[in-house]
């Protein structure tokens, strides 16, 4: 087992910095996903902790070892990719085999590896098939294989699930936590997909313009984001966010829309109270907010319903307070029509309120 | 958005062409069909004419070429010219025909395809997986190569070829080869390994393959369908060399071309036609036979550009 450590690392491609000054630490046995938006960097990250490309800056450590500059296959890691990278002219066999017969690994250890390789991940079966004779979850099973064999403590995924349609995909992201918990070993995972990284992760580090902007547990990213990217990047339909001013910094604290409405926020844990009149934003979930056709108290605004979109399970009620958009979630059966102006209510300590010129949660 | 698109509009193609046909069953004849197949009929013979008189004056004698009829069948059919132009025509002094010039041509065309092809493989997957240093710079002079006229440089590389105490030998004219090949193979090879998704070198990286090992155990497996396409426009290339052959393989070593040449440009005694038409087909059936055997592999080279698995 292996921990791994990124110390102030810097990546720049020509002059485009892509990471600058980065920490992350990745305890042992952890499974971190790195989640962000196309070009957030995080699979520059996942490449530079693989070995892939030159750093400018910083250090890599894994297993308690300075790895900065070492070879990738020196590093006791092994990846799998988003397009599986299999070998195409070697067998499901060769491909799996391919790192370890490079490093001389004696005939008997190769076969005892494949052998439990693909009883693990029953491949057995396809070992003889070229990967054009695979489909993309056995092509993907086998990449997955390859990087078991190499008998590694460390496992990056580069987005492994995303070129593979949605039911493969979720199989394979419940194997894939199986494996993690049968294995124990580090892995970090790149993705772009947050209902992967919800559900895989133990640490989730959401990234941005090359900034790790939270490291945090599925349920804190979700609950307590520390800033507003992180706040509408994870969670789906995104978080509202209803701008204004924060009034009442004296025991009363309550958000002001234009126009004089007043959104109280008593009970809602300030880290620390901005001045009387600061530019904010309120962020509540789509399933924090209940509707009550005549409803009161202290936390609630007006809505005007403009849409419903039915989802099955549930359906999605779009609507407008003041110049923005709200979308609340409501039961399948629940009776709105668009036109109607009805009461939202939601608890002000599962909100979150965001300083509007910085992002960051007050 | 982009690739949603292309995605919708592919499935769109697949359900409009590739499942079921729809529209009108095109007739068998209609005037577009034939307009089409007359000029396809008109332009295969205005190529092919000239290969019929050349293979019907070969097999004739010299007698009845003298009558005049060019397009007529052979009244009496002989082989002799062939014979003759293979094996006795006279190139000057020497009258052994066209065969050492083919063993030459052979001599020629074999290592000088085989290193180019090898060199321009290595340049080209250097240059899309590894991005030394410099790497840009050397491509770019490179294809600049490619446009420059070989007769600018020939009296620089004869110089360079004298000092180097090879002018006039079998390893001058295979290094001249190498070198003019390479801007275009290296262009060829370089495409087509940036078509090979980088995660594959990647993957060869990480499971401890170093640069030698991953060009071929990984890349060389993967460059049949490339090699093949080079090694038509080499071989095909190189066997119809004139010039560089004349400057720097000596005289010993003249390729066929050369040979050819000399027996139809021989001025003492009459001209043989027939042994002249013979020489030529013979020496243009080696890239003939080449086009002809590989088509089919040429075609799938150049569509097998997209790597799949």
């Amino acid at each position: 087992m292996a921990s791994v450590s990124i110390k102030k690392l810097g990546v720049s491609f020509g002059s485009l910095r892509v990471l600058r000054d980065l920490d992350l630490d990745v305890d042992q046995g952890e499974f971190v996903v790195l989640l962000g938006p196309s070009g957030c960097g995080k699979s520059t990250l996942l490449n530079a902790i693989a070995g892939l490309l030159d750093v400018d800056a910083g250090q890599v450590w894994i297993g308690g070892k300075n790895v900065t500059w070492e070879e990738p296959k020196d590093r006791g890691i092994g990846m799998v990719f988003q397009s599986y990278a299999l070998y195409p002219r070697m067998t499901a066999e060769g491909n799996l085999t391919f790192g370890l017969r490079v490093a001389r690994v004696p005939k008997d250890e190769i076969a005892r590896r494949v052998e439990r390789t693909s009883e693990l991940l029953q491949i057995k079966p396809l070992l003889g098939r070229r990967p054009s004779q695979l489909s993309g979850g056995q092509r993907q099973r086998v990449a997955i294989g390859r990087a078991l064999v190499r008998d590694v403590d460390v496992f990056l995924f580069d987005e492994p699930l995303s070129n593979l349609d949605a039911k493969l995909r979720t199989e394979l992201r419940v194997e894939l936590k199986k494996l993690h918990n049968q294995l124990g070993s580090t892995m970090i995972y790149v993705t772009h997909d947050q209902i992967e990284a919800l559900t895989l992760a133990d640490r989730i580090a959401v990234m941005h313009a090359g900034v790790i902007q939270q490291l945090a547990t599925p349920k804190e990213i979700y609950r307590r984001p520390l800033n507003r990217f992180v706040a509408g990047f994870v969670g789906s339909p995104s978080m509202n966010f209803i701008e204004g001013k924060l009034v009442g910094s004296n025991g009363a604290p309550a958000l002001q829309l234009g126009g004089g409405f007043e959104i109280g926020l008593t009970g809602y844990g300030f880290e620390r109270m901005p001045g009387e009149g600061r530019p904010a934003a309120l962020g509540v979930r789509p399933e924090q907010i209940t509707l009550h056709p005549n409803g009161g108290g202290a936390s609630t605004f007006a809505v005007n319903v403009s849409l419903i979109d039915p989802m099955g399970a549930d359906s999605l009620l779009w609507g407008a307070v003041g110049t923005d958009t709200v979308s609340v979630r409501i039961g399948p059966d629940d009776e709105f029509s668009p036109g109607d102006t009805v009461t939202a209510h939601f608890l002000p300590e599962h909100a979150s309120v965001f300083d509007a010129e910085t992002g960051a949660r007050l | 958005m982009t690739t949603g698109d292309a995605t919708l509009t592919d499935a769109a193609a697949v359900t409009r062409w590739g499942v079921e046909p729809s529209g009108v069953k095109p007739r068998r004849f209609s005037p577009a069909r034939l307009g089409i197949y007359g000029f396809l009929i008109i332009s295969a013979a205005f190529f092919l004419i000239p290969l019929y008189v050349m293979v019907v004056t070969s097999l004739k004698t010299m007698p009845e070429i003298r009558l005049g009829h060019l397009f007529n069948l052979p009244q009496t059919w002989t082989f002799q010219p062939w014979i003759d132009a293979w094996l006795h025509a006279c190139t000057g002094r020497d009258c052994f025909g066209l065969h050492p010039g083919f063993l030459n041509s052979l001599k020629i065309t074999v290592p000088s395809v085989i290193v180019s092809i090898i060199i321009a493989s290595i340049n080209g997957y250097a240059l899309s997986f590894w991005r030394y240093k410099g790497a840009n710079i050397f491509f770019g002079l490179l294809v600049f190569g490619a446009f420059v006229p070989y007769q600018v440089v020939i009296y620089p590389l004869i110089i360079a070829a004298r000092e180097a105490g090879l002018f006039s030998t079998l390893a001058a004219i295979i290094i001249v080869h190498t070198i003019f090949g390479m801007p275009i193979l290296t262009l060829l090879f370089r495409n087509y390994y940036a078509s090979v998704p980088v995660e594959l070198f990647k993957a060869g990286r990480v499971d401890g393959a170093g640069f030698w090992q991953i060009f071929f155990r990984i890349m060389v497996p993967m460059s049949v369908p490339i090699t093949t396409v080079a090694v038509i426009l080499q071989v095909t290339g190189i066997w119809n060399d004139f010039l560089f052959g004349i400057v720097f393989a000596g005289r010993s070593n003249w390729p066929m071309t050369v040979q050819l040449n000399n027996i139809v440009n021989t001025t003492t005694g009459v001209r043989e036609y027939n042994v002249n038409m013979a020489a030529t087909i013979l020496t243009a059936a080696v890239p003939l036979a080449v086009y002809f055997i590989s088509g089919r592999w040429f075609v799938r080279g150049i569509a097998a550009g997209a790597v799949k698995g």
